[in-house]
């Protein structure tokens, strides 16, 4: 879910994806994570893509990708940036770190940060839950993570990390 | 000589630093021309101690953590690679430690110890043993071992693994196809032992889905695993290319004519696929809604086939049955909670991480022997275990015997073992209300008292919490829990209700706090 390497619309792209993997076993999942992976997002114009080549309504393709909290239909931000919202993390401070996140970024969860860099989201568990609070931004998972440290990590979010070692 | 360093490589070791901390190693080795070979293990699950790094030593390994980024150049300097040395961080040998050695590591034996996606590992450490065994077998065989294990459903309803097997392989499919869909879509908070297995230990799932599928005549199997845990997939799908080119999936599975073959499938972020019936509705390619039973999964499951759906930790427990013996597994545990159970301990803990128990010591030992009481050393108030649909706990309860009947003679449920630790500070009908707010975000919507009551209980907590006729306002949540508990089709709604009527039998006094400051404002 890092988005900075997601590439721009494309049906070409978007219509081999789906060629690839229509004739799986209830294919529609797949096809939506491919889709997002590739693209950041599951744009409208891929929805009646999907829906021919299923030979389903694109009702029911929507239906599908507004049940399911991990698809979205509008490109995130550069970098997305999960709080775990869920009872372990509770008890180990994570409310006071979403409030200190939210007044950090000016945003509430679902949203974008103006610069377009960061959209927060809620997650409820990471399996992380002997060391949290826990946040994930993009596949990489972070523990014990308190209002210092998610200033530190955000600071470092703002420009493309170069890998020294 | 090469001195051989083993550095975890699990989501939480990964995410306190243990990549960084495998790569100074290396360098920092070569600075100082030592010869290391930097391995990369699972993690023995003792989390306040990661990144653990162990060393090879003819004695066994010795252990150092947790490890941080300054500690590397003082570690050199005390020639950890020689293992029995002075150090602030040693930790002696590790399988001595307590917290390791008094568990009973029957699932969890080769966690930490192998490389997760080694197959060498996993063969020179019993693996694929249960598989050798089990081909010799029939079916009813498999089935009859399954069912004298003992062996009851992981995920937490508990239902005897054995007698789902039995109906499965006894009812003919009508398209002549029975699946295995293994329920990897672990997301109760404060548990991570699926995560655990398919990180840590990938081989051994496919090995007991496989035996799983010999054992009904099922052909196909799918892994739903949730889309929070993109290591799990990434290992999984890396053990399972090789199982492949090794003959252990596929047309013929160890030459022996036996055909399985093996998908992960990627959830969505929906918890309520974590319910069976929902979860083969999103393999389906549909919105997870839950279907109404019967049919049994058993019976009409994916694509409308008999399907066997057992959780990561049922499938995972299998073949050590088939390897070790039905007895060998059935020989421990308490009442009808037979086997291991692998405990979670989580939360505002000291001691946090995987605890592997033949079922039996009470929740005080695992709250306080293992786990050492809170992280920040308040008092302890309050205990959820089961994930986000079981009941708290409080003070008075942590006796009770570790076993499916002894909690539920408790109002309480086990569930996936995971337990969430609260101290004095925590609000009690602040987590009554979040149990409702969860319930808002995750109901699939096809049961009303769900859909709506979870949204009508998160206001009606909310008019409590203010102190707005709180006696009612109680009576009339009391109410709304029955309504949830007696008109939703599954656990989701079914079961929330769980720790809202927890916290509000046991730590009444958060809910009435405002209740009592607002007459006193008023007599003033």
């Amino acid at each position: 879910m890092t988005t900075s390497k997601a590439v721009a619309w494309e049906p070409v792209t978007a219509q081999a994806i789906i060629d690839e993997l229509k004739s799986k076993p209830g294919a529609l999942l797949p096809i939506l994570h491919a889709i997002q992976d590739r693209f950041s997002y599951v744009p409208e114009e891929a929805v009646s893509l999907i829906a021919q080549a299923l030979k389903l309504t694109r009702a029911e393709v929507h239906g599908v990708i507004s049940f399911y909290h991990h698809f979205r239909t509008h490109q995130p931000g550069r970098h997305v940036v999960e709080i775990c919202r869920a009872e372990a993390c509770q008890a180990q401070g994570s409310r006071a770190l979403e409030s200190h996140v939210k007044a950090t970024l000016g945003v509430d969860y679902h949203q974008t940060t103006a610069d377009r860099n960061i959209t927060l989201e809620p997650v409820y568990c990471l399996g992380n839950c002997s060391c949290g609070p826990s946040i994930r931004v993009g596949d990489d998972i972070h523990a014990d993570v308190d209002a210092t440290r998610f200033d530190e990590l955000v600071e470092g979010l703002k420009t493309d990390r170069v890998e020294i070692l | 000589m090469t001195f051989r360093i083993h550095v975890p490589s699990d989501t939480t070791a990964k995410a306190r630093g243990a990549d960084r901390i495998a790569r100074l190693i290396e360098i920092v080795a070569e600075e100082h021309k030592v010869d290391v070979e930097v391995r990369r293990n699972g993690t023995r699950g003792l989390y306040w101690i990661e990144p653990l790094v162990e060393v090879d030593t003819e004695a066994g390994r010795y252990g150092f953590g947790p490890v941080k980024e300054g500690d590397i150049e003082s570690l050199f300097a005390a020639e950890f690679w020689k293992g029995d040395v002075e150090h602030a961080l040693a930790l002696g040998l590790v399988e001595e430690i307590p917290y390791l050695k008094r568990q009973e590591r029957f699932t969890f034996a080769r966690l930490g110890i192998t490389n997760p996606v080694s197959l060498e590992d996993y063969q020179a450490n019993d693996g694929f043993k249960g598989l050798e065994n089990a081909i010799k077998l029939s079916s009813q065989q498999i089935v009859d071992a399954v069912k004298e294990s003992g062996l009851r459903g992981r995920g937490g309803a508990a239902f005897p693994t054995g007698i789902k097997w039995q109906t499965v392989l006894d009812v003919e499919s009508p398209k002549n196809q029975k699946y295995i869909v293994c329920n990897a879509d672990e997301g109760d908070s404060g548990t991570f032992a699926d995560r655990l297995v398919m990180e840590c230990d990938p081989y051994m799932l496919i090995e007991g889905m496989t035996i799983a599928g010999l054992a009904v005549g099922a052909t196909q199997g799918y892994i739903y695993c949730r889309s929070e845990y993109p290591l799990s997939i990434e290992n999984l799908n890396l053990a399972i290319k090789t199982a492949y080119e090794n003959n252990l999936l596929g047309a013929d599975i160890l030459c022996s004519g036996n055909h399985f073959d093996l998908e992960v499938r990627m959830g969505a972020g929906a918890y309520i696929c974590g319910e069976e019936t929902s979860l083969l509705e999103s393999l389906e390619g549909k919105r997870g809604l839950v279907r109404a039973k019967p049919p049994l999964p058993a019976i009409v499951g994916l694509f409308g086939q008999p399907t066997v759906v057992n959780n990561v930790l049922s499938l995972a427990a299998v073949p050590f049955i088939m390897d070790k013996g039905a007895k060998a597994y059935a020989d421990v545990g308490v009442g009808r909670s037979r086997g291991t159970l692998p405990f979670q301990v989580a939360g505002n803990v000291k001691f946090g991480g995987l605890v592997e128990l033949a079922f039996g010591p009470t929740l005080n030992e695992l709250m306080f022997e293992f786990g050492g009481g809170t992280r920040n050393g308040r008092p302890l108030r309050a205990v959820q275990v089961g994930g986000p649909l079981g009941a708290y706990l409080h003070e008075g309860q942590w006796d009770t015997p570790l076993g499916y009947e002894e909690f539920s003679q408790k109002d309480a449920v086990l569930g996936h073992g995971g337990v969430v630790m609260f101290d004095d500070t925590v609000d009690m009908s602040e987590q009554a209300r979040f149990s409702m707010e969860f319930c808002v975000a995750e109901s699939c919507g096809k049961c009303t008292p769900c859909r709506i009551g979870s949204t009508r209980g998160v206001e009606v907590i909310d008019r409590i919490r203010e102190g707005k006729n709180v006696d009612a306002n109680m009576e009339l949540l009391s109410d709304l829990c029955e309504t949830m508990l007696d008109g939703s089709l599954c656990a989701m709604g079914g079961m929330t209700p769980f720790p809202v009527q927890s916290a509000m039998k046991h730590f009444t006094e958060d809910f009435v706090k405002n209740a009592v400051s607002a007459t006193q404002a008023k007599e003033v």
